[in-house]
């Protein structure tokens, strides 16, 4: 009976141990060598033959084709550099420059990758479409009303993503964090 | 206590071996990964434009809106394809992805460096069975070996503006995936 009451705590622990540790490397998107730069992080690894089993298993899960290495990087932000979650009620304001790359986009989605419904069917900008200062530097507003400035409509959603996918660009396994790779600074402005 | 401590020890460790196994296991069974959500919308061995992603609806999660794409659907199994993708204005790419997902080659215009990318794709013992002196082996024709006999192909446009959309779609429109046997279609 001991032994019995015994081997099954241990194969509940198992479990929970298991499945939950499972869970939280998915929902995580956690993978091996990540590139962070600020409030952005690329895993260049994914793109490639060599993805890890986790990158593996949780591009299966969420459902999508990842970035090809050859093709371009994809970096993704969830927070503010100050650790704030990207809240679609709040003015977020985008500042900065991008690596060299021939071109990029910026696209917002929810949670679950889907694009987020506006009025003016703006899901994103491209490298082309922004207005730019004289120094080539830019601006860009993710908001739920319309702003001066390049406006990102967020919808209102309370939670959501941006992918800032380089095209062509030399970034890549062996880029490590530094001034040749100048990410744009997020920041939550003003929130109601 | 000592009993249970141990116990619980091991139970982490067995639970250690679940995790790893499941990590694994994981794109193998999964039902809603990229190529089963493919699988229902496009054929096999012909190039399939992707309807744009929209609020509503899109086939796959995180797909770029700039892009207008196309996915080949490729089964080896009957002898290796031949890939040919015009280039549109902007930038076009071409990525091969495995069964499960995994990236392993892409190529975009500027690599290719002329105006239709062109490719051959087998498997490796399709490309070791090739006679090393026939023609197909000469320099301007890439081969790219699959490690899995079926997989995706995304071929991609980008419309650096809305505006450019449909040139981007009727670019990647005529892109062709075709067993190397059969004879090409007139265009």
């Amino acid at each position: 009976m001991r032994l019995l009451l015994g081997s099954l705590f241990a194969l509940v622990v198992a479990a929970v141990v298991g499945l939950g540790a499972t869970y939280l490397a998915l929902t995580r998107g956690a993978a091996f060598g990540p590139l962070t730069i600020g409030s952005w992080t690329a895993w260049p690894k994914t793109g490639t033959a060599d993805a890890d089993p986790y990158a593996r298993a949780s591009i299966a899960r969420i459902g999508r084709l990842p970035t090809a290495l050859g093709d371009g990087v994809a970096f993704t932000a969830s927070a503010d550099d100050n650790g704030r979650p990207l809240d679609g009620r709040c003015d977020v304001v985008l500042a900065g420059v991008t690596p060299a790359a021939r071109f990029w986009t910026l696209t917002l989605y929810n949670a679950d990758g889907e694009l987020v419904a506006n009025s003016i069917k703006r899901s994103g900008f491209t490298s082309q479409e922004i207005v730019r200062h004289a120094d080539g530097s830019f601006e860009i507003v993710a908001a739920p009303r319309a702003n001066p400035n390049n406006w990102l409509p967020s919808g209102g959603v309370v939670r959501y993503v941006l992918l800032l996918r380089l095209y062509d660009t030399a970034v890549g396994v062996s880029t490590k964090a530094g001034r040749e790779v100048p990410m744009p600074t997020v920041n939550v402005r003003s929130c109601p | 206590m000592i009993r249970w401590l141990l116990l619980a020890l091991g139970g982490a460790l067995l639970g250690g071996i679940v995790h790893l196994a499941t990590i694994i296991i994981l794109p193998r069974t999964a039902t809603q990964d990229a190529y089963a959500r493919l699988s229902r919308i496009v054929p096999i061995n012909t190039v399939t434009a992707l309807p744009e992603p929209t609020a509503e609806s899109a086939p796959m999660p995180f797909m770029d809106p700039a892009f207008a794409s196309a996915v080949c659907r490729y089964d080896l199994s009957q002898g290796p394809l031949k890939l040919n993708v015009p280039v549109s204005l902007a930038y076009t790419s071409v990525s091969f992805y495995t069964r499960y997902d995994v990236a392993y080659y892409a190529i975009n215009d500027r690599a290719a460096g002329r105006r239709v990318i062109e490719l051959d794709l087998m498997t490796v013992e399709q490309h070791n069975q090739m006679p090393e002196d026939e023609e197909i082996t000469a320099a301007d024709r890439l081969i790219v070996e699959s490690p899995t006999l079926t997989g995706l192909i995304a071929i991609r446009a980008l419309a650096p503006e809305p505006g450019f959309m449909p040139m981007a779609q009727s670019a990647i429109a005529n892109a062709r995936c075709v067993r190397a046997d059969e004879p090409k279609p007139s265009r």
